[in-house]
């Protein structure tokens, strides 16, 4: 006779698995399309045409059959370099993440972990690193040591790491004091395998969260700094320096900056989408 | 109270000596100060004459302390490019960048606050979904494009701004809308979360059970607490807006602090860079500094433990 | 005389699937303590909180009937209701740790209930919130005043909530849980308390409880309920002398009771666990654990009287028993 009570799921969980399958569907196709974009657009991202400049999109007057997007101001064709573009921004996303969520998590673990002086460092760290200025740093640093992918990765990498530290150091210390943690070290177990075993696992969904967070940040830096002319080097095609490049035109072909631009908000609302989905799906199952 | 502000303008202190080492490291990454100065056209002897007359040919650690000593009592050197001392520069173009500051955060403030209240209290409504879609776009608009686009759009097609410059307040006014709008998104959902958090706690019960008028638990009960949240995120927002201005001042050639610090990377100037890095951490330690006092004035349990 | 408090066949749905109350039927007289005990989410709480319309968002209420002092608390809107709660019903809570808003001083939190419903200066309302605190045993009340919630002992801070739920004078207190989350002997303190109030202020008080130590030393009467509904109601003294619901019983018998349980005899339990009650559900909730269940308790079940003022859910007919020597 006892059925259970309906589980019914509240309102903001089921918009959050839409607006996670929205984001995921976003991602995806921007990677596939950064993948294999050079096989699906007949053009080359660099081949200039200058007898083709500026042609607008398909959807105006006066496109050119076979530039769906139209061409730059060098007479490049602009969806092959849209689609270049999106491979540098998720590569400079992924690597970003990597060696920031390295440091980040390390420093937050050991600080949480072990408490006292070891975490009064770490914190000492953090709020160090939140006072420095990224943009102007960043800026400095490729400005004072020439531009390049690597470098962008690098310096990004080696600033953007403060959320991954806070997290990782508040739910370390949330687990810390945990029962399973605690029959862990009863039974013998190296410090080194209790975080890596039992805290390390026990985190990472929180910190899934963050990366997604922070990968967005850093495809909007890699733009921001791109756009300033101190980020990824032409003729690569980052978006950023797309639409730097497009800026003297925009009061005439107001598209030179839509396209990159737009493209730019939906890569990034998509990432953003996925972590507030992945957060609203941990919340839930945390708190019921 | 007392103590912990002493402790806190400690700490301040500490972060910022850290600072200054790390932006006086930073300056010398490039390698030869000298060479990159005296531009690619110099001679080996412009080039040592150069090093003499910055002081760069005495070890690194004397040209650190000689700088950090000099910059603490506000001396930071002369501008290579700009013919004038680094501390005139920033003395003249602070103000620029603190009102755009201004005009940025009291927008963000007057805009997401209403915004992240009426979201909480309409929690799970069609406004509260509206709200957070609207956060989620604004965080994923690049601020150096929607400053292009309100160029388009206000300066151009509607002329009713001026595009760019620092002349008048109408040049702060894009800038400012822009600057906001990287900090709303932010403001709205903790605002809205921490309001959400307070109306289900149980104090609001006991206020609701007490029979006081809905306003009153709403804005005296519930935002007095979701207020504390709010206040200690909110130093690290104006940090990341200060970073954020940089860019806005670029783009709308706004001469701010910001705008001084691209020109000087670009212009190799070393002096200025560092200056502005140190100018605007200490910006953000004061802020921060700010919020804890703020913050202990707002809950009574910070104030006494 | 109608009742102080008059429920009859409260319905709350949550989401508008699950109920947690399905036809409770309650009355509290003028100047009475009455009890609702049960076990942990059997809807007394809900109940509760549903006389003084604070469900949790999402939660609905219907009854039959659902009076206070001759008014209809379901026709009042949202802004009436408000005048009322505080003022003519007051509500104190399980958790006194929490309960307090922790950015105000305990005297302004005090003095508001007065000025929203009394009006008055901020004065008066202080003075009249030194006055119960004294009344109910807070030492040096004046310095209260000023002071912030988290520097006061739980119980310290249900005595405030008391005080604070009686500035208005209401005819009507409920307490839910008052003293589960108080050390024991603070307990007993609070339970004093609230009998001298009752006594010397002719003040109701609508107890909710899970402990029937408590029920014995304060009830006037008794309303036990089971998943959602009332399944007995008694006098406090009727009801632990001839108990008639077999839930009522089993509960009963859990409860050690100095002389009256055998040490080598194992104390009595109810087999099984509080069903889960979906919709469409028909006859008495209890059946999955009741020895004396058969075919006729998927029925409607009636209500039956064993006493003037006892009546209980159960298709048995009552029984008394001779008071068992002790």
């Amino acid at each position: 006779m006892s059925e259970p009570i309906a589980i019914h799921a509240p309102l903001t969980s089921r918009v959050g698995v839409a607006g996670f399958t929205v984001g995921i569907v976003i991602v995806g196709i921007i990677a596939v399309a950064a993948i294999t974009g050079n096989q699906l657009v007949p053009h080359d991202a660099f081949t200039q045409d200058l007898g083709n400049r500026l042609k607008p999109p398909f959807w105006m007057e006066g496109t050119q059959a076979g530039h769906l997007l139209g061409t730059d101001q060098l007479g490049r064709d602009y969806l092959a370099r849209l689609v270049y573009g999106a491979r540098i921004s998720l590569l400079i996303g992924i690597m970003t993440v990597i060696t920031s969520g390295l440091i980040g998590i390390t420093l937050g673990v050991l600080g949480g972990f072990f408490g006292g002086r070891v975490d009064d460092a770490v914190l000492f760290a953090i709020t160090t690193r939140l006072s420095i200025p990224v943009v102007l740093v960043a800026l400095a640093v490729v400005g004072l040591m020439g531009s390049g992918l690597g470098l962008v990765v690098a310096t990004l990498g080696l600033l953007l790491w403060d959320r991954f530290a806070v997290v990782a150091r508040a739910t370390t210390m949330q687990i810390r004091g945990l029962d399973y943690v605690n029959a862990a070290r009863c039974a013998g177990a190296s410090t080194l395998h209790l975080l890596v075993k039992e805290i390390l696992p026990n985190i990472a969904s929180h910190l899934a969260v963050v990366a997604t967070l922070e990968m967005a940040l850093a495809i909007l830096l890699e733009a921001a700094l791109s756009f300033l002319g101190l980020g990824v080097p032409p003729p690569l095609p980052s978006w950023g320096l797309m639409i730097a490049e497009g800026k003297d035109y925009m009061f005439f072909s107001p598209w030179v900056i839509m396209v990159p631009g737009v493209a730019l908000f939906i890569l990034v609302l998509g990432i953003n989408l996925v972590g507030d989905g992945l957060r609203n799906l941990l919340g839930s199952e945390r708190s019921r | 109270m007392l103590l912990l502000i002493a402790r806190r303008l400690g700490l301040g202190l500490l972060v910022a000596l850290t600072v200054m080492t790390l932006a006086f490291m930073l300056t010398r990454l490039s390698g030869d100060l000298a060479i990159s100065i005296a531009g690619p056209s110099a001679t080996q002897a412009d080039v040592e004459i150069i090093r003499k007359a910055y002081g760069l040919d005495r070890p690194l650690y004397v040209q650190f302390f000689s700088w950090v000593g000099r910059a603490m009592v506000g001396d930071f050197g002369q501008s290579y490019f700009f013919k004038d001392s680094v501390s005139n520069l920033i003395a003249r173009r602070l103000p620029i960048t603190l009102t755009l500051g201004l005009v940025g955060l009291s927008l963000a403030l007057i805009i997401s606050i209403p915004l992240g209240i009426l979201a909480a209290v309409r929690e799970n409504t069609w406004l509260d979904r509206g709200v957070t879609m609207f956060t989620m776009v604004g965080q994923a608009i690049p601020s150096f494009w929607l400053a292009l686009i309100l160029m388009i759009v206000l300066g151009l097609n509607l002329g009713i701004l001026p595009i760019s410059g620092t002349g008048t307040w109408q040049h702060f006014v894009m800038p400012g809308i822009v600057l906001a709008f990287t900090a709303i998104p932010a403001l709205t959902r903790l605002t809205r979360s921490g309001m959400i958090e307070a109306m289900a706690s149980d104090y609001i019960r006991t206020a609701r059970a007490k029979g006081l008028s809905r306003a009153r638990i709403i804005f005296k009960h519930a935002l007095r607490n979701a207020a504390i949240p709010v206040v200690s995120i909110a130093a690290v927002q104006l940090g990341f807006m200060l970073g954020g201005s940089i860019v806005i001042e670029t783009v709308f050639a706004l001469h701010g602090v910001g705008y001084l610090g691209w020109e000087s990377i670009a212009k190799n100037d070393f002096p200025v860079v560092q200056a502005v890095v140190l100018v605007l951490a200490a910006i953000y330690i004061g802020l921060t500094l700010l919020s804890d006092i703020l913050n202990a004035l707002l809950d009574p349990r910070l104030r006494t433990g | 005389m109608s009742a102080l408090l008059d429920i009859e066949d409260l319905e709350v749905m949550f989401g508008g699937r699950s109920a947690a109350v399905r036809g409770a039927s309650l009355q509290v007289e003028k100047g009475e303590t009455h009890c609702l005990v049960g076990e942990s989410g059997c809807g007394k709480s809900v109940t509760a909180l549903s006389i003084m319309n604070l469900l949790a968002r999402g939660g609905r209420r219907s009854a039959k009937r659902m009076s206070f002092a001759g008014t209809d608390l379901l026709s009042l809107s949202d802004r009436e209701m408000a005048r009322l709660r505080g003022n003519r019903i007051s509500m104190i809570f399980q958790e006194p740790m929490t309960s307090l808003n922790p950015a105000f001083t305990i005297g302004s939190q005090m003095a508001e209930v007065l000025t929203r419903h009394k009006g008055g200066s901020r004065t008066a309302a202080l003075e009249r919130a030194v006055e119960l605190m004294g009344r109910v045993g807070i030492t040096a009340p004046e310095m209260r005043l000023g002071q912030f919630p988290h520097q006061l002992s739980g119980g310290l801070r249900q005595r405030v909530m008391i005080a604070m739920a009686l500035m208005c004078d209401p005819e009507l207190l409920v307490a839910d849980e008052p003293t589960t989350a108080l050390d024991v002997t603070v307990q007993a303190q609070i339970l004093r308390l609230l009998a001298t109030l009752k006594r010397e202020l002719g003040l109701a008080i609508l107890l909710i409880t899970h402990d029937l130590g408590i029920v014995a030393r304060v009830a006037d009467r008794v309303s036990v309920m089971y998943a959602g509904e009332v399944v007995e109601r008694a006098p406090t003294a009727e009801l632990f002398r001839s108990p008639q619901h077999p839930y009522t019983r089993g509960l009963l018998s859990c409860v050690p009771v100095p002389g009256r349980v055998q040490r080598d005899r194992p104390l009595g339990s109810i087999p099984g666990v509080v069903p889960a009650i979906g919709p469409g559900f028909a006859g008495c909730a209890f059946r999955s654990r009741c020895s004396h269940a058969d075919a006729s308790c998927e029925r409607e079940i009636p209500r039956r009287q064993a006493g003037s003022a006892h009546d209980y859910l159960c298709r048995l007919a009552p029984e008394f028993s001779e008071p068992q020597p002790a």
